[in-house]
């Protein structure tokens, strides 16, 4: 194994450009510039391949706010490694001024202040601009999709993924992979891959009948690009039956299988790859150790925990790189290959700052069409926020407090549960709440509102559940959610523990009593992953206590106490 | 259990007898019980016995396990956290080109999915992996 600062040099020797992104080096250059679309784009060309990486969009088409998290935990091997720093350590490790875009683009901090300077992030016309500028450079660079592209808007859940489908194509991707997706159900996952015009992939998407590769979604496909032989992996979330209802899609099956990925990269070294790219949605630490299990993986272009690194990550002899969500980011990778292998990279995270880069107006327009019939809609007011509101940290985020205090007060529940997803644009004080807006946080395929009964002991058996699917030390037992958000209950949590002993101290806030094992609560929740969830939708849920409130205002949230960081 | 094709295929060129190998009720777990009734104390090494399973199971109820023994006669292959941990005990001829099997099997919580395999020369290896069954939920 290789360490980072010898990986570098070894590009160096082949290249002097390489070690461009030398630890710090990037996020000084970006604090010096001033914000234009001009130096936004800058790079000087490198190698001869170019790969140009966006994910998990979550259907975010038009500009939008996001804010980093404050609190992202590392675990085992992970403790205090990016993405695992956050905030003013973040910014300190990369060396970002204070206040500059790069501290609002990448980090949490001041959010709301900054948000009023830079504006909005985002929207897929401008990423348009940003795609063509970098094909003006390499006409024939690779644009890869890392999955979570058909999930998560108004317009998305209206039309199945379609809206999305649609702009997409126009930008013309090279190849996708999946999770969010296949919670269109089979049948019309099935109905739009068919008709793709492009690949496909999923190394790890198998046929759960026969456990077989499922034949809809090729492994990898090849790229002959600038004299290489470029292969290109996918990787599907491996936990789609599991952390997303597995009815909707019984007839596929997933899993990590490296032993499988190691198997396909030796395939694709033996037809010939000069290079094996990985289009990944495992999550940036699943990626980290598969860099090490699996051997001859030159690039991970890594998806489904949201991160966003303005450099990448060297593990093994793989560079790990993540390129953010919700349309905020993308990444330029360029390439130097050569005599059968990667001899270097030059990489930039590009934030896409809607109001620095101008949308392309072809997009723009296709934007444009696909909301059209719903405008009307997604365009009422349903009420006004005090607060910043976003959803991203571990344990709790002011949108998921403001969700948990609708399903009690709107399900006349004690204890209000919501799952610790990573998507959903982010609010600032002081703007409308629009119809929109609430579906961007809560628009799935299953957000059935239930109200059931629940012992302290099953309450318990949830929250370990979950904690572990985070805090697992092992990577390949992370599900690369958060924490499942409580509303209405407290508790302790000390992360280091094994399961079944993280969560103590649950307490009803209500009474300020601890929580009885065998008592029997009341709890309302959504997005359960059992067929048959009956209840009102989640959206219409949280309108109806927006629209009470008039003006919401979300109170900091200390309900839970973490322990063992 | 439930039978895939796959299955059949390696029931019928290997035969592998789902027998439940009795349970006796002792102080260590029921799974090196089994294995030390099974080895007679001889030692157990590790060698090129792989199990592969996946690290979450998708449904506890029927998880697709693999192993994979070069050299071996025979694999017995156990659940430990399961009531009655014995699974499978398959033997291998000298006539099968492969000595791997694959099946699916039900696991009733977290635990190891543990092989035993007697090789041709009568030496012991043993190889495990594990499994977590989880309730699910609030994927990322």
């Amino acid at each position: 194994m290789i360490s980072r600062r010898d990986f570098l040099q070894v590009g160096m020797a082949a290249s002097a450009l390489v070690g461009a992104s030398g630890f710090g080096n990037w996020a000084r250059l970006a604090a010096q510039q001033a914000l234009t679309q001009d130096q936004l784009l800058e790079f000087q060309t490198y190698g001869n391949v170019s790969l140009i990486h966006i994910t998990d969009i979550h259907a975010q088409m038009k500009p939008i706010y996001f804010r980093e998290p404050s609190v992202n935990i590392g675990v085992g091997g992970n403790k205090g490694a990016v993405p695992h720093i956050t905030g003013a350590d973040f910014r300190k490790a990369y060396g970002i001024e204070e206040n500059s875009p790069s501290h609002y683009a990448l980090s949490a901090g001041d959010f709301s202040s900054l948000a009023q300077g830079y504006g909005r992030v985002g929207g897929l016309d401008r990423v348009a601009t940003v795609i063509n500028a970098i094909r003006a450079d390499r006409p024939d660079a690779l644009l890869l999709d890392g999955g979570d592209t058909w999930h998560g808007s108004y317009t998305c859940y209206q039309t199945q993924g379609q809206d999305m489908v649609n702009v997409m194509n126009a930008l013309k991707p090279d190849a996708m992979t999946f999770h969010w997706e296949f919670t269109l159900g089979s049948d019309r996952v099935n109905e739009i891959v068919e008709n793709l015009p492009f690949a496909a992939l999923g190394q790890n998407i198998f046929d759960s009948e026969w456990d077989e590769p499922a034949e809809l979604f090729p492994p990898y496909t090849f790229f002959e690009r600038g004299g290489a032989k470029i292969a290109v992996i996918g990787q599907a979330f491996p936990y789609m039956p599991i952390a997303n209802p597995g009815w909707m899609f019984p007839e596929y099956s997933f899993g990590i299988r490296d032993e499988h990925m190691q198997k396909m990269v030796d395939e694709v070294k033996a037809k010939g790859a000069d290079c094996v790219v990985v289009l990944s949605h495992n999550g940036f630490d699943v990626d980290k150790k598969m860099a090490t299990v699996v051997k001859g993986i030159d690039v991970i272009l890594s998806g489904h925990t949201h991160d966003a690194l303005p450099e990448p990550v060297v593990s093994g002899s793989t560079i790990v790189v993540p390129s953010g969500s919700n349309g905020k980011f993308v990444s330029r990778i360029d390439l130097d290959v050569r005599d059968g292998r990667m001899m270097g990279y030059r990489h930039k995270l590009i934030p896409i700052f809607s109001d620095v880069i101008t949308p392309d107006a072809e997009v723009s327009k296709l934007i444009d069409v696909q909301r059209a019939p719903y405008e009307a809609e997604m365009a009422e007011v349903i009420g006004k926020t005090d607060s910043l509101l976003y959803r991203r940290g571990n344990f709790n985020g002011s949108w998921d407090d403001l969700i948990c205090d609708a399903l009690i007060s709107e399900r006349d529940a004690e204890i209000a549960m919501s799952p610790g997803v990573r998507w959903g644009p982010s609010l600032i004080p002081g703007q409308d709440i629009t119809r929109e807006d609430i579906w961007n946080v809560t628009s799935m395929t299953y957000g059935e509102a239930y109200r059931s009964e629940m012992t302290g002991e099953f309450i318990k058996v949830i929250l370990e559940d979950v904690a572990d699917n985070i805090f697992n030390p092992d990577p390949y037992y992370q599900q690369g959610g958060d924490m499942v958000r409580t509303g209405g209950l407290g508790y302790r949590i000390d992360i280091n523990k094994p399961q079944g002993e993280r969560i103590s101290n649950m307490t009803l806030l209500k009474t300020g009593e601890l929580i009885d094992p065998a008592k029997s609560y009341v709890v309302a929740g959504w997005a359960s992953v059992n067929e048959g969830t009956e209840g009102p939708q989640i959206w219409d849920v949280v309108e109806n206590h927006i629209r009470k409130q008039g003006t919401v205002t979300v109170q900091e949230n200390n309900s839970v106490d973490v322990v063992g960081v | 259990m439930q039978l895939t094709r796959r299955d059949l295929l390696v029931m019928g060129s290997v035969g592998m007898g789902l027998t439940a190998l009795g349970v006796s009720p002792a102080m260590a777990s029921l799974t090196d019980d089994e294995i030390a009734k099974i080895t007679e104390g001889a030692e157990v090494g590790t060698g090129d016995l792989v199990v592969t399973a996946p690290e979450i199971a998708e449904n506890g109820n029927t998880v697709p396990i693999e192993v994979s023994a070069p050299g071996a006669a025979m694999v017995v292959i156990f659940a430990d956290g399961n009531p009655t941990p014995a699974v499978a005990t398959v033997n291998f001829g000298p006539l099968n080109p492969t000595r791997a099997a694959s099946t699916r099997i039900r696991l009733a919580k977290t635990q190891n999915v543990v092989a035993l395999a007697q090789m041709e020369d009568g030496s012991f290896q043993k190889a495990m992996a594990n499994v977590k069954v989880t309730i699910g939920g609030c994927g990322g």
